[in-house]
C-alpha cells in the first residue's frame, strides 16, 4: 500500500538499551509523508527514547531507520537538515527573550541578521507571542513556552516534526491551542510524529496510532481500526413506536445475546454487538419483522477501552484512567 | 477519504478561520545556504553577550569576588604583608587577574550544565550545524567574560595606584596569556558540566578544586615563609607558574622559560580534555 518514496519515516527493529534496561525493544515504524502519527504509551514505555533515536540525539543499539530518506546512522547531518524536534521539556534559553531565542536559531540555520529577525517576528506573530516577544522566557507561562518551543522548530519548515508529549502539563485551553496548531501544521504539509500518554489526544489528532508498552509496539492502526480490534461496541436503535420496544428488545437479544438496555424515554435500545456483521444481521432481522426504525448507529468503544484491552492488567487501566482525568482537568 | 479531506473534516470552525499571519508563518521556508563553523560559533558568542545584557547580575558575580579580594588584601593585609599597601597592590594585582580568570571558567561549566538540563543542547544537536560549534561559542563567551572581568579589575587596580612597569605592550601580552589560561582551564569545567547534572554541583566541585589551587599558590603572599612541604607544592602549582609569568609580563621582567612553564597546564589540559569533551558530548 505504501511504497518507500511515500514514507517520511521508516524504522526497522530499533533497539536501545540503558544498562540492563531495554528501553526500546525492536520497533518497526512506517509513517507516511504529510500525516500525523501518534506514539501512544504510558510513562516509561520508551516513547522519548524512540523519538530521540529518530532525531539522531541517541544512537540506536540495533536496527535501522530512515527519516525523509536519510539513514539516521550513516547520514545524521542530512536527517538533521530535514527535521525539527520539540522535546518533552522546553528547550529554550530562559535568560534570553522569546525573540532572541528565535533570532539565535534562525542565525544558526544561516539566515543573515535582518532575515533572521524578520522570520522571528513572523513566527512570534503567528504563535500569538508578539506581546511577550521582548520578555525573558523565564517569565513565560507553560502554554507560551510550549508555543515558543514549537515556533523554534519551524524556523525552517521541517520535513518531519517530532513532538514529545506536546501537551503534557498544559491546562485545557493551552492544550486546545496546541492541538489547533498541530492540525494547522499538518495542513501545511509537515509530517508530524508525536508521542502522548493521552488516549484522547491520539484519537483527536492522529491518522495512525502506534501503541507501545515496555519498549514494544503492541498495536498499530487508525483509531477506528484499533477500536474495531476490540470489538464493535454498542448497537443503538431508535424505534418510531415506543410501544414496540419489548418485542424489538426480544428480537435483538435473540440475535446478539447479552442484555438490551433502554433509554429513559424508552424509544432507544442499546445492545453490545460482538461484530459489525452480527449487528448488521440483527438490524436486518428487525426490519424484516416490520419494526419501523427512525435511527440506528454503532457506538465504537472508546480508545481507553482499546488501550486497556491491549495492555491488559487492571493496574495499568487505573494508571491510564488517572492520566485521562488529569488531561481533562 | 483523502488525507487532506480528513484533515479539513477534523478542523473546527476556529481552525478554518486562520488568520493571514499564521498562514504566512507556516509557509514553506527553505533553509538558506548552510553557514560555516565560524559563523555558527559567532552566533553562540552573540548569545553570550546577550546574556550579559539580560543577566547583569552575572557580571556582578564575576567581578565581586576578585574585587573584594583586591580591596581586602590590599588594605587589610597589604601593609603587614608587603610593608605598604602600594607595594602589596603592585605584587598582588597580576595574581588576582589569574584568580579571576580561573574562577570564571567555573561559570561556563555551570552554564553548560544549565543548557543541558534545560534541553537546549538537544535543540542545538538537532540542527545541521558543526557539532562542536556550541563549545566554540562557549569559548567565545568565556573570552569575553575574561576580558570584561580582567579589564574591570585592572581598571580598579589602576585607580588604586597599580602601575604596570611594562606599559601597554606588557599588559596586552599579559592579557593574551590570561586568555590562554582561561581557555585551558575552561576544558576542566566543560568536562564537569558534561558529567554533572546540576549547575550547583558543578559550582561546588569547581570551587573545591580551585580554592586549594589558588590559595596554596603565590597569588596572595610570597611563599618564602611557608613550611617546606607546602612550598614545594606551591612551586609546582600551575597557578603559581601562571602568576609568576603574568607578574613578569606586566613588570617587563618575564623570561621565556617562565612563559613556557605557565603554558604547560593550558596546553596539556587542551590536548587531553578536548577529545574527552568530544567523546562525552557524542555519548550524551
Ligand atoms: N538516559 C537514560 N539512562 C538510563 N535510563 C533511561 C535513560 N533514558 C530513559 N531511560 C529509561 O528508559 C525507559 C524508557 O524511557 P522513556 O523513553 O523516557 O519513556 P517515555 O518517554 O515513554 O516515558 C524508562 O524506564 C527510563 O527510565
Ligand atoms: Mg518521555
Amino acid at each position: 500500500m505504501t511504497d518507500q518514496q511515500d514514507l517520511a519515516i521508516r524504522a526497522r527493529g530499533l533497539v536501545r538499551r540503558f544498562g540492563d534496561l531495554t528501553a526500546v525493544a525492536g520497533i518497526d515504524l512506517d509513517v507516511r509523508r504529510g500525516t500525523i502519527f501518534a506514539v501512544l504509551g504510558p510513562n516509561g514505555a520508551g516513547k522519548t527514547t524512540l523519538l530521540r533515536m529518530l532525531a539522531t540525539l541517541t544512537a540506536a543499539d540495533a536496527g535501522t531507520a530512515t527519516v525523509m530518506g536519510h539513514d539516521i546512522t550513516t547520514a545524521p547531518h542530512k536527517v538533521r537538515a530535514s527535521i525539527a524536534m520539540t522535546g518533552q521539556f522546553a528547550s529554550l534559553d530562559e535568560d534570553l527573550t522569546g525573540r532572541d531565542n528565535l533570532v539565535m536559531l534562525a542565525r544558526l540555520w544561516g539566515f543573515r541578521s535582518g532575515a533572521a529577525r524578520a522570520r522571528a517576528d513572523e513566527l512570534l506573530a503567528a504563535f500569538d507571542l508578539s506581546a511577550a516577544a521582548r520578555k525573558q522566557v523565564k517569565n513565560y507561562s507553560g502554554g507560551m513556552r510550549r508555543r515558543l518551543d514549537i515556533a523554534a522548530s519551524l524556523i525552517v519548515t521541517p520535513g518531519v516534526l517530532f513532538l514529545d508529549e506536546p501537551t503534557t502539563g498544559l491546562d485545557p485551553s493551552a492544550r486546545q491551542g496546541v492541538w489547533h496548531l498541530i492540525r494547522q501544521l499538518a495542513g501545511a504539509g509537515v509530517t508530524i510524529l508525536l508521542t502522548t500518554q493521552y488516549l484522547e489526544e491520539a484519537d483527536q489528532l492522529a491518522e495512525r496510532i502506534a501503541v507501545i508498552d515496555h519498549g514494544r509496539k503492541i498495536a498499530e492502526g487508525t483509531s477506528r481500526e484499533l477500536k474495531a480490534a476490540t470489538g464493535s461496541g454498542f448497537l443503538h436503535v431508535s424505534l418510531a413506536d415506543p410501544g414496540q420496544c419489548d418485542a424489538a428488545a426480544a428480537l435483538l437479544m435473540q440475535h446478539l445475546g447479552g442484555s438490551v438496555q433502554r433509554s429513559p424515554e424508552g424509544a432507544e435500545l442499546s445492545v453490545l454487538a460482538g461484530s459489525a456483521t452480527a449487528a448488521n444481521a440483527a438490524l436486518a432481522a428487525l426490519i424484516e419483522a416490520g419494526f419501523d426504525l427512525t435511527d440506528f448507529r454503532m457506538g465504537a468503544p472508546s480508545l481507553d477501552e482499546v488501550f486497556f484491552a491491549l495492555t491488559g492488567g487492571p493496574d495499568r487501566a487505573k494508571d491510564g484512567k488517572r492520566n485521562t482525568t488529569e488531561a481533562m482537568t | 477519504m483523502t488525507d487532506a479531506a480528513a484533515q479539513t473534516a477534523r478542523m473546527s470552525p476556529a481552525d478554518t478561520a486562520q488568520n493571514d499571519v499564521t498562514i504566512a508563518a507556516l509557509r514553506q521556508v527553505a533553509p538558506p545556504r548552510a553557514p560555516g563553523p565560524v559563523s555558527n560559533a559567532l552566533v553562540f558568542g552573540w548569545r553570550a553577550i546577550l546574556k550579559f545584557r539580560h543577566v547583569p547580575e552575572q557580571l556582578f558575580d564575576l567581578v565581586m569576588t576578585p574585587l573584594m579580594f583586591t580591596l581586602l588584601f590590599t588594605f587589610v593585609f597589604g601593609g603587614a604583608l608587603a610593608g605598604s599597601t602600594g607595594d602589596y597592590l603592585q605584587f598582588f594585582l597580576p595574581g588576582i587577574l589569574v584568580q579571576t580568570v580561573v574562577f570564571n571558567s567555573v561559570y561556563s561549566g555551570m552554564g553548560l550544565s544549565t543548557d543541558f538540563q534545560k534541553g537546549l543542547f538537544d535543540r542545538f544537536r538537532t540542527l545541521p550545524i558543526w557539532s562542536l560549534a556550541p563549545f566554540a561559542g562557549l569559548m567565545v563567551g568565556d573570552v569575553m567574560r575574561h576580558l570584561i572581568a580582567g579589564g574591570i579589575i585592572l581598571g580598579i587596580g589602576l585607580i588604586l595606584g597599580y602601575r604596570p612597569e611594562a606599559g601597554f605592550v606588557g599588559t596586552a601580552l599579559a592579557f593574551a596569556l590570561l586568555l590562554t589560561i582561561g581557555f585551558g582551564m575552561g576544558w576542566v569545567f566543560i568536562v564537569l558540566g558534561l558529567l554533572v547534572r546540576t549547575p550547583m554541583t558543578v559550582m561546588t566541585l569547581g570551587f573545591t578544586i580551585l580554592f586549594p589551587l589558588t590559595f596554596a599558590s603565590n597569588i596572595l603572599v610570597d611563599p618564602a615563609t611557608m613550611p617546606d612541604w607546602l612550598r614545594s607544592f606551591v612551586a609546582v602549582n600551575p597557578v603559581s607558574l601562571m602568576t609568576t609569568a603574568l607578574r613578569g609580563l606586566m613588570a617587563g621582567t618575564a623570561t621565556l622559560t617562565q612563559v613556557c612553564l605557565a603554558l604547560i597546564a593550558p596546553v596539556v589540559l587542551t590536548i587531553t580534555l578536548a577529545p574527552v569533551v568530544l567523546w562525552l558530548y557524542r555519548r550524551r
